[in-house]
């Protein structure tokens, strides 16, 4: 209990500081943030935006840092974030980000959580089967494969695949020219066009849970109760799902959560080559076009979302681990 | 209880008839050196015979070997003790015979047969009908020995389902009676690891040890996590259990105040090799080999007239470097030229084996190699 | 001297530190190196690396490719005779032999560019590399020593880091310093990244911190800031040089993300900004090299760092290490 309790007191400051951060970084830079999108888009903005901005930042009513502040963090309590400047001026933030959520939760989530599990389970029969080609060739390979960047694999499959053998699509999330709804055209076509841009985060991202779950197995392995368990004649998958994978994994559940922080910025690089139009797609455009409230609104959206994935991880952690439950 | 302080041993050979009689009688000088080992009951055959066992580890700087040509029997509920320095080979000869090595380390030859049947180069199906039934293996920390994300029951109950017991009551009844025997309140089934004190799950792994009334129990260091009165207490549970359900035990540890009061039979190991052999009281009455002489003197009885403490000087050898002669010459007291040269064999003096030249005259025909 | 011991030593104490990162990045589990004993001061360990590096190919090999890109770093009119940025030439020419990867959209020659690119990269790698880890030893040393408050404190910070996703902030951080230099860009990335190798510091240092000798220091009356520095600092020698690694690593493939995206410095070439010109300029069709190739010069310098980190990870636990000619031996055993 004081464990999930810890963990929960973690996950209110960490946002909280994410929060501040947000609130703080437009306020710091040279100049005049505010003018600046009023110079940049005279006339482009709607009057309502402008006058949200300026009033968020505190011209109008001429407030001081502190009640900002304190009205910024009220107005994220009531989940309103404003009025989006640019992107589709005049419509709220929530708006914009809940329409791009399911691609990006559809795109990462899933590839994510197939590139663990089939990592993980690549990286436990790799270490249960030592000796040959997969123990001394695959971890140089694999170490390759996690420093290649996300954006370029994503460039080159799109070369190879996209423009040189017209194979598969890599442009926006589904054919424009179609209509969106739960027909099987639609969703083959979604998923069409989600093939490549879930291959690059897969490739990338499963080198990591193959050679740390290896290296973890490894070690359990020669644990002192692994040997016991083959002293007791215990069938060989019993002990390595039962004795040894039970034990590897949770470090690597630990590794996974923090991994994310990682992951996602991948995925803002992977939406960014194929313009795929989720989180990570829009929160670049909002970056580029100096729409704070649409930037600032992702990024604590983003935040969140890991930090849920972390608490998630930690409850599991709790659950398999006896140890981080009860004191001895 | 059994074991009075300063007696030279707890012998429980007075017990049921299923124990060893004492051992000693006279050998032949053939193979095996049976004068070591003590007359078999009436069953006819040791529980366990090791002939030659050689493990090697293979690294990437050489091959060395860990346990060289090692051989002794063990009767039917007969208490063995191994001792020996860090290193020496002791845990790993343990591992060996369990057939529970693992890369690099490998058995390189010989055989260990239990009950006749070797088990040297069985795959671990076949090992599985043996393992636990007839043989079990105590640990030395039971913290590291078991698993710490399953309960002690569930612990249990994998060892008795992989040998074909499914009933639940079953399992439940078998689990607290063996906890019952080394004194913890079966409510601690359902404990994990962490939550139990050092002397109870040590306690608990005997008791695992216990589940079938397996015919040899090796127990590799078991007490040298636990204080001394824990110690103790653990050493006279093991002792009461064998004179009830007569088992045999191989027991490795560097502590010689316990094989003392504690075996019957002692082997000394040094450099992977069998050092000495035999009869416990007579090693501590006239040790041999001028090694088992050094221990003895290095654990002085706490009755008996005081003397200055002596260790043996210089340190284990590399076994990585091979040597010419005898793998103690650089450290003995009492070295000759011929022990730098040639490596010495295990020479017969009234039942114990040596491996010292010291003692070659004496054995008739000389040992073997 | 070396006594052979039971077939036990698994890895030390396994994988307590920090699992789940790339491995690459978060090499060193507490265990691995610590199973040795924990360290040796300085010159030795230094010198213990190098032997270990030689002798394992993949350290080697990692060595290798580095001092390539030190030396192209180093001497870039040696090897490539065109002004990278110079846009005389003719646009999107194929590879020929007066121009070994061809042009770019805008008349430059490519593989200057290529070899140019290099010293920025280089410079933010051991930049960032040598920012971060001091700082992360700092902080790991400082938290480890002092414990309890200050310790929790350093931990809260650093975890908080460590969780924040690290490329949006720089994204967002970035938009703010359009288009600052290399120096600013090495700041940014340091001052956000310093807390992944932290927590391995701070785990190692805590581990040494009640090793014998140091309790004979303090004894001694010693004062705490001496034995920091003289004591605990040059044990941590072969964790730090694995951080440093670590932080190189990361700050090249951050930096280049940075860069792709148009938030680097537009004045200096390198791979992250070829690459953004190259998808601005829509190379696909017309010019595939100039994607291919920074984007392996990426590849590269970053698996020179990885491996030479991943083989630390083997040297330290030896268990991880490829298994080879057991065969041999099983045969031997099952022959009987």
């Amino acid at each position: 209990m004081r464990y999930v309790l810890r963990r929960l007191g973690f996950f209110v400051l960490t946002l909280w500081v994410a929060l501040t951060l947000n609130f703080l970084l437009p306020r710091m830079m040279p100049g005049n943030p505010a003018l600046a999108v009023i110079g940049t888009y005279k006339g482009g903005v709607s009057p309502q935006a402008l006058k949200a901005l300026e009033a968020q930042f505190g011209f109008t009513t001429h407030q001081g840092l502190i009640s900002q502040y304190v009205s910024y963090l009220g107005n994220v309590a009531r989940l309103n974030f404003g009025i989006s400047l640019t992107t589709q001026p005049g419509t709220s933030v929530a708006h914009i980000v809940l329409d791009a959520i399911p691609w990006t939760l559809g795109l990462v989530g899933i590839t994510t959580i197939l590139a663990f599990i089939l990592g993980t389970l690549i990286g436990i029969i790799g270490a249960w089967r030592r000796g040959g080609l997969f123990d001394s060739i695959m971890p140089p390979i694999l170490v390759i494969m996690t420093v290649i960047p996300f954006f370029w694999l994503g460039l080159i499959l799109i070369l190879v695949f996209g423009v040189k053998l017209k194979l598969l699509p890599y442009f926006f999330t589904y054919t424009y020219t179609l209509t969106p709804g739960f027909t099987p055209a639609f969703i083959g076509n979604v998923l069409e066009h989600a093939i490549l841009p879930a291959f690059t985060l897969l490739i990338t991202t499963i080198g990591t849970w193959i050679l740390t779950m290896r290296n973890t197995m490894i070690t359990t392995l020669a644990e002192d109760y692994v040997r016991m368990a083959r002293a007791k004649g215990l069938p060989g998958w019993r002990i390595m799902l039962d004795y040894a994978a039970r034990n590897a994994i949770l470090p690597n559940l630990t590794g996974f959560a923090m991994s994310l922080g990682f992951i996602v910025g991948g995925a803002v690089l992977i939406e960014e080559v194929f313009n795929y139009q989720g989180v990570g797609w829009l929160l670049l455009q909002a970056v580029f076009n100096d729409d704070y409230p649409l930037e600032q609104a992702l990024f604590l959206l983003i935040t969140v979302a890991v930090l849920v994935a972390i608490l998630i991880s930690d409850l599991l952690t709790a659950i398999l681990d006896p140890r981080t439950r009860g004191a001895s | 209880m059994s074991s009075v302080p300063g007696s030279e041993s707890a012998g429980p050979a007075e017990g049921s008839g299923r124990l060893a009689s004492r051992a000693g009688s006279p050998a032949a000088a053939s193979f095996p050196p049976a004068g070591a080992a003590p007359v078999p009951d009436a069953a006819g055959q040791p529980v366990l015979a090791v002939r030659d066992l050689t493990v090697e580890y293979v690294m990437e700087r050489g091959t060395v070997t860990a346990v060289d040509h090692v051989s002794f029997d063990l009767g039917p509920g007969e208490f063995l003790g191994v001792v020996g320095e860090s290193g020496c080979g002791k845990s790993t000869l343990l591992f060996a015979i369990a057939q529970l090595l693992a890369p690099p380390a490998g058995i390189a030859g010989g055989s260990v047969a239990f009950r006749g049947t070797n088990m040297v180069g069985l795959t671990d199906k076949e090992l599985a009908a043996i393992r636990w039934k007839d043989l079990s293996v105590v640990m030395q920390s039971a913290m590291n020995a078991l698993n710490p994300v399953k309960s002690i029951g569930a612990q249990f109950s994998d060892v008795m389902r992989a040998h074909g017991v499914r009933s639940k009551q079953e399992i439940a009844a078998r689990s607290a009676e063996v906890l019952r025997m080394v004194g913890i309140d079966p409510v601690h089934l359902g404990s994990y690891p962490h939550q139990l004190s050092g002397g109870m799950r040590q306690r608990s792994m005997i008791a695992m040890a216990m589940l079938f009334t397996p015919d040899l129990i090796i127990m590799d260091e078991p007490t040298s996590a636990l204080d001394v009165v824990a110690q103790r207490s653990l050493m006279v549970q093991v002792k009461e259990l064998q004179q009830q359900f007569g088992f045999a035990v191989i027991f490795v540890t560097h502590d010689m105040s316990l094989v003392r009061h504690f075996s019957e039979r002692l082997l000394v190991m040094y450099a992977g090799q069998v050092a000495e052999v035999g009869e416990t009281r007579r090693m501590f009455a006239s040790p041999l080999h001028p090694y088992t002489a050094g221990l003895m003197e290095a654990f002085p009885s706490i009755r008996g007239p005081r003397v200055p403490l002596t260790g043996i000087p210089g340190s284990p050898p590399d076994l990585a470097q091979p040597q010419a002669g005898c793998w103690f010459a650089p450290r003995c007291t009492r070295v000759m030229p011929r022990c730098r040269t040639s490596q010495p064999d295990l020479y017969q003096v009234d039942g114990t084996l040596a491996r010292c030249f010291l003692h070659q005259e004496e054995a008739p025909g000389g040992g073997r190699p | 001297m070396a006594m052979l011991q039971a077939p036990e030593e698994p890895g030390g104490a396994g994988v307590t530190g920090e699992p789940g990162l790339p491995p690459a990045i978060a090499p060193i589990t507490a265990g691995g190196l610590l199973a040795s004993g924990g360290g040796i001061s300085g010159a030795r360990s230094l010198r213990r690396m190098a032997r270990a590096i030689t002798s394992n190919r993949k350290a080697s090999a990692g060595a290798l490719l580095l001092l390539l890109f030190i030396v192209i770093a180093a001497i870039p009119g040696v090897i490539a005779h065109d002004n990278p940025n110079a846009e005389v030439y003719p646009k999107l020419l194929g590879p020929s032999s007066s121009h070994w990867l061809g042009t770019t959209a805008l008349g430059q020659d490519m593989f200057s560019q290529v070899i140019y690119g290099t010293r920025p990269v280089l410079l933010i790698a051991f930049g960032v590399g040598l920012g971060a880890t001091i700082i992360a030893m700092l902080v790991g040393v400082a938290a480890a020593y002092l414990g309890g408050v200050y310790d929790g404190v350093l931990n809260v910070i650093t975890d908080v880091l460590l969780v924040i996703p690290l490329l949006p902030l720089l994204i967002i951080i970035g938009s703010y310093l359009k288009g600052a230099g290399t120096a600013v860009m090495i700041i940014v990335i340091t001052a956000t990244g310093w807390s992944y190798t932290a927590r391995q510091l701070r785990a190692q240092a805590l581990s040494l911190r009640s090793r014998d000798y140091l309790e004979a220091a303090r004894v001694r009356g010693e004062r705490r800031l001496y034995i920091i520095v003289v004591e605990i600092i040059p044990t941590m020698t072969s964790l730090l040089v694995a951080s440093f690694l670590t932080n190189a690593l990361y700050a090249v493939l951050f930096s280049s993300s940075l860069q792709f995206l148009g938030l680097g410095d537009p004045n200096v070439t390198s791979w992250g900004t070829m690459l953004y010109w190259a998808e601005q300029a829509e190379a696909f069709q017309v010019a595939p090299l100039w994607i291919i190739v920074p984007g392996l010069c990426i590849v590269a310098l970053g698996a020179a760092f990885a491996l030479i980190n991943y083989a630390f990870d083997e040297i330290g636990n030896p268990a991880l290490r490829p298994v080879r000619s057991m065969r041999r031996s099983a045969r031997v055993q099952r022959s009987r």
